[in-house]
């Protein structure tokens, strides 16, 4: 039996799900098309961005949308220096905990700037929408630094 | 809100990137099927011809070596007819995939058979490979299109498996 040549292929293994988004994370979505951030109030008035379905104290169902400024503080957030594949951009880039104006708790995105230096805690930040806006989370191409 | 449709579901893919490397075992069965020739591995313990091969027995643990070359006539072990259709192949629903026992092995693979009436196709059924033009062979299994009946008698049950390369006589 002589030595087989060492053979190679690329393989992709594909689930291409698709998922249903029910009223809340669709409203949500649906703003975002427009260009708009709605979170949802809470039984203790706390605005909860992005929405969700049932109050996280009391577990009744939540319905009152409130729309929230297109501009926010950083919370906390890390740098990457090395964007792979599958992340929002191909420069570095901060994932951030980004608490926008007249929401009460932060919601993770990516924030652009030129060094990791720029970047700071309490630093403000304001939304980029994509040119073209579909109605999914990357409609917001990131934050900026203001 | 805007005039267009509420959002109510999103595309949320899942790809999983792999670097498929396929070992000496399976290389070799594959350069081999790439001149258009089947080839098992025989288990040096239980003697069982394992086809494709993987380099070694799942039931004695071994390493098998021993290359055997198969014939492209194969007995139905077992099937089922699927109603979906295979992406990039162009089989029309619905379609047989079947556990063949190639003619030298002794232990079933997977592939698909046509030119058949589905409804008729069934265990002990004796069948040949379809191969694509030679031109076209590559280092997989699809260089065989699929498999069809061929008339010769059925096997039994109990003699599925163990048919010689010389073939089945009836």
């Amino acid at each position: 039996m002589s030595q087989p040549e060492i053979l190679n292929q690329a393989f992709e293994l594909g689930y291409t799900y698709t998922r249903s988004t029910g009223p809340v994370v669709g409203r949500f979505l649906t703003e975002l098309r427009d260009r708009n951030i709605v979170g949802i109030k809470a039984s203790d008035g706390r605005v909860v961005v992005p929405p969700m379905e049932y109050d996280p104290d009391t577990a009744e169902e939540l319905s009152e949308f409130v729309s929230v400024g297109q501009e926010g503080e950083i919370v906390s957030w890390a740098w990457i220096k090395e964007p792979r594949e599958a992340h929002p951009s191909e420069q570095p880039f901060a994932w951030a905990m980004i608490k926008l104006d007249g929401a009460d708790v932060p919601m993770i995105h990516w924030v652009r700037a030129d060094g990791e230096s720029e970047v700071s805690t309490g630093a403000r930040v304001r939304a980029v929408w994509a040119d073209e806006t579909i109605g999914f989370m990357t409609d917001i191409n990131g934050f900026e630094l203001v | 809100m805007s005039e267009q449709e509420p959002i109510t579901g999103i595309e949320a893919p899942i790809y999983l990137k792999y670097n498929f490397t396929a070992g000496a075992a399976p290389a070799r069965f594959l350069s081999q099927v790439k001149r258009g020739v089947l080839t098992g591995q025989r288990c040096p313990l239980c003697e069982q011809v394992y086809f494709p091969p993987r380099g070694s027995c799942a039931a004695c643990g071994v390493p098998t070596q021993e290359e055997v070359v198969l014939a492209d006539k194969a007995t139905v072990e077992s099937f089922t007819i699927v109603a979906i259709p295979i992406p990039n192949n162009p089989i029309k629903p619905p379609y047989i995939i079947a556990n063949l026992v190639a003619d030298g092995a002794n232990l079933s693979f997977i592939h698909l058979m046509s030119e058949c009436v589905n409804e008729d196709v069934h265990i002990g059924q004796r069948v040949q490979a379809v191969w694509k033009p030679a031109e076209e062979w590559d280092y997989a299994m699809d260089n065989i299109r699929y498999f069809k009946p061929i008339d010769e008698p059925d096997v039994p049950v109990d003699r599925i498996g163990k048919i010689s390369v010389a073939g089945w006589e009836g």
